[in-house]
């Protein structure tokens, strides 16, 4: 594949025939100096406040729809019997499958020790992160009296009520708070070695003074980094098992319903599966515009966009395996229940949002990123990610709606639509996500630069005593 | 802790790791053992030339996940079999297999929050005071691109002339004193 490329390509590793992780002729200055100076620069870039602006317009629209639901209540929304789960669910769902990534970026990558992952774990935990707020939003005012959400924790109280330990809502409340949690202490210990460089080369006192007290007085003792290094493998190691633990515990929301189409073996593979294909589109839907506005392809090469689309590749492999895997058991089950609940998903009145899941998460992705050309297209690739993005929407729209709406007693069927509200809320989060992102990359060092500091050739020891000047030679 | 005076020791900075790795071997050889590398990101040769194995992060990492583990497990016991025993569709009280979900997540969060916190804490942070910082030249390199190596004066072979002779040797950018 790689003789196809110019040879004179300084992308192109010339061993290996592979793209470079990072451009040629960096050094630890200059990896420094360029990410830092994003966030030290003097002069913000105007489209930047555009760009806030215009997202905290459609936050607003978070506030306004939470306003009126706590007024009026969760009959505002399309939800009603049968159709008791809806967009709140779906978005929920969605959201926290999107941070999925973010994790298996930062934590199972590193155990695998693939270096490239540098250059995007500390953007792609961030996206965990505020997907997670995104996420987490959700079955919080879905509980209706969102002022009483603590409730869902086990604490001594006067009415001597307890959780239901049986129930995977009670599940989830672990599953999500630990997750969150985790996400933000992982991210966080992440950049304390990077907020004690920006501490060092801010020249703001104000600045000075945030990033020293955010980098705890960190200083890159060699003690230090030992246990900071055995504490971020720890961490990863920690967090794979919870990924893989969130997701699936959602999905046992469904599994463990007696309702056709939820009630499912394959859903925690399935889920899992689904998470970290939306999630990887995700992370290229904001790569792709971070890099180059920012001018980041020397750090955020081809290479990192095309190992991105082979996981995607790979997941949505498994996802589509998943959809035939449910559509076979609907006729292998023999369970005339089963059997009807996929025939009213595919040719129902909702089966619309079926084969668009089919066009947008199968027919589009799976057939074009077996193309490296493609792969490394970063126009195309940008598209792809957006129409995963859709795809992965429609799919948790069709499990949540099309298996609720007409269940067991065709007397009791209904149908799910839903309101401005519904819309409005949704939206929003998207704006409200967007904001969190900009604060992000405004503010916080969006490449960890002591990661990729380690991926620079400089790093090599010699042994037998280099003098000083042949080295500094060889570094220039 | 009383106010200390004098010198904390004399650091020497160095453009490349493997300057460092050397001055630091060498440094142990010559019998010095109070010191401290320096770097921009982890250097693993720089640990194994100070001798720095062991570290008991993960010790604190499993005894915080053995914590999170029993305390879910047993709180689930006690509150579904004593303190709100509940009949849900005829199964048993003591459903240990639904209980293993919460626990295994606590057991995550435990270990994890041990982990995190229990690094910051053994490497004694937050410590926004250090007298490195009063070198001159520490914060523009020690985060960027410059490895140091301090020899404390707290060590007994430390001595203001020989140990900076001693430092000198090794093609140092500089050998600076470092003031409480």
């Amino acid at each position: 594949m790689a003789t196809k490329q110019p040879i004179n390509d300084p992308m192109i590793d010339p061993r290996t025939g592979e793209y470079a992780v990072i451009a040629p002729g960096h050094n630890f200055k200059s990896v420094t100096q360029k990410i830092a100076g994003l966030v030290l620069t003097g002069n913000t870039p105007l489209a930047w406040f555009g760009g806030l602006v215009f997202a905290g317009g459609i936050a607003s629209l978070v506030v306004v729809a939470l306003t009126w639901l706590v007024l009026k209540g969760v009959g505002i929304w399309g939800v009603t019997m049968p159709g008791a789960w809806g967009f709140a669910i779906i978005n929920f769902v969605w959201w926290i499958g999107i941070g999925h990534a973010g994790t298996l970026i930062s934590a199972i990558l590193l155990l695998f020790k693939q270096t490239w992952r540098n250059s995007i774990n500390r953007f792609a935990e961030a996206m965990t992160i505020f997907a997670v707020v995104c996420a987490g939003m959700f079955p919080l005012i879905h509980v209706g009296r969102p002022w009483l959400g603590y409730w869902l924790f086990p604490y001594p109280n006067t009415m001597n009520v307890w959780p239901q330990w049986r129930s995977p809502l009670a599940w989830d409340v672990f599953a999500v708070s630990t997750y969150a949690t985790i996400s933000i202490v992982f991210w966080y210990i992440g950049m304390i070695p990077d907020f004690g460089t920006l501490r060092d080369r801010a020249t703001l006192p104000l600045a000075r003074y945030f990033y020293g007290m955010l980098s705890l007085g960190w200083r890159g003792s060699t003690r230090h980094w030992i246990r900071y290094e055995t504490a971020s493998l720890l961490l990863a190691g920690l967090s794979t098992p919870l990924v893989l633990s969130v997701h699936t515990v959602i999905s046992f929301d469904f599994a463990v319903a007696a309702l056709a189409g939820w009630h499912t073996t394959i859903f925690p593979p399935y889920f899992v599966a689904g998470a970290v294909y939306s999630g990887f589109a995700m992370v290229l839907t904001l790569a792709i515009p971070i890099r180059k506005w920012y001018h980041m392809e020397d750090l955020v090469t081809e290479r990192h966009l095309d190992n991105m689309a082979k996981v995607m590749l790979a997941t949505g492999s498994i996802v589509a395996y998943g959809y035939g895997m449910e559509v076979f058991m609907s006729w292998y089950s023999a369970s005339h229940w089963e059997f009807f609940m996929m025939w009213n998903r595919m040719f129902g009145p909702l089966g619309w949002g079926y084969w668009m899941l089919i066009l947008t998460n199968i027919a589009i992705p799976l057939t074009t990123l077996w193309s490296r050309k493609l792969r490394v297209n970063v126009t195309w690739l940008f598209i792809l990610s957006i129409i995963v993005n859709i795809g992965m929407w429609f799919e948790r729209f069709v499990i949540v709606v099309t298996s609720l709406y007409r269940d067991y007693l065709p007397s009791s069927w209904g149908t799910y639509r839903a309101t401005k509200w519904d819309y409005m809320l949704f939206i929003g989060t998207w704006g409200l996500f967007t904001c969190l992102f900009l604060l992000f990359v405004r503010f916080l060092p969006i490449i960890p630069m002591s990661e990729i500091r380690m991926m620079l050739p400089q790093t090599k020891i010699t042994r037998g005593g280099p003098t000083a000047e042949t080295v500094s030679e060889e570094m220039s | 802790m009383p106010r200390k005076e004098g010198i904390y020791g004399l650091i020497a900075e160095f453009n490349t790791p493997s300057e460092l790795v050397q001055a630091t071997e060498e440094a142990r050889t010559a019998g010095y053992r109070r010191m401290e590398a320096y770097t921009p990101y982890p250097v693993e040769e720089v640990a194994e030339a100070l001798h720095f194995h062991k570290n008991r992060v993960p010790l604190l990492c499993l005894l915080g996940g053995l914590m999170g583990l029993t305390t879910a497990y047993l709180m689930e016991t006690w509150i579904a079999v004593y303190a709100y025993p509940l009949n849900i569709a005829g199964r048993p009280l003591f459903s240990w297999p639904a209980f293993i979900i919460p626990a295994y997540e606590w057991t995550i969060l435990f270990a994890g929050l041990s982990a995190g916190f229990g690094m910051i804490a053994l490497n004694g942070l937050p410590q926004l005071y250090h007298p490195l910082f009063n070198a001159p030249n520490f914060r523009n390199g020690a985060t960027t691109d410059k490895f140091f190596l301090c020899l404390e004066s707290t060590d007994p072979k430390f001595s203001l002339t020989e140990t900076r002779a001693f430092l000198e040797r090794f093609h140092a950018v500089s050998v600076v004193e470092v003031d409480y």
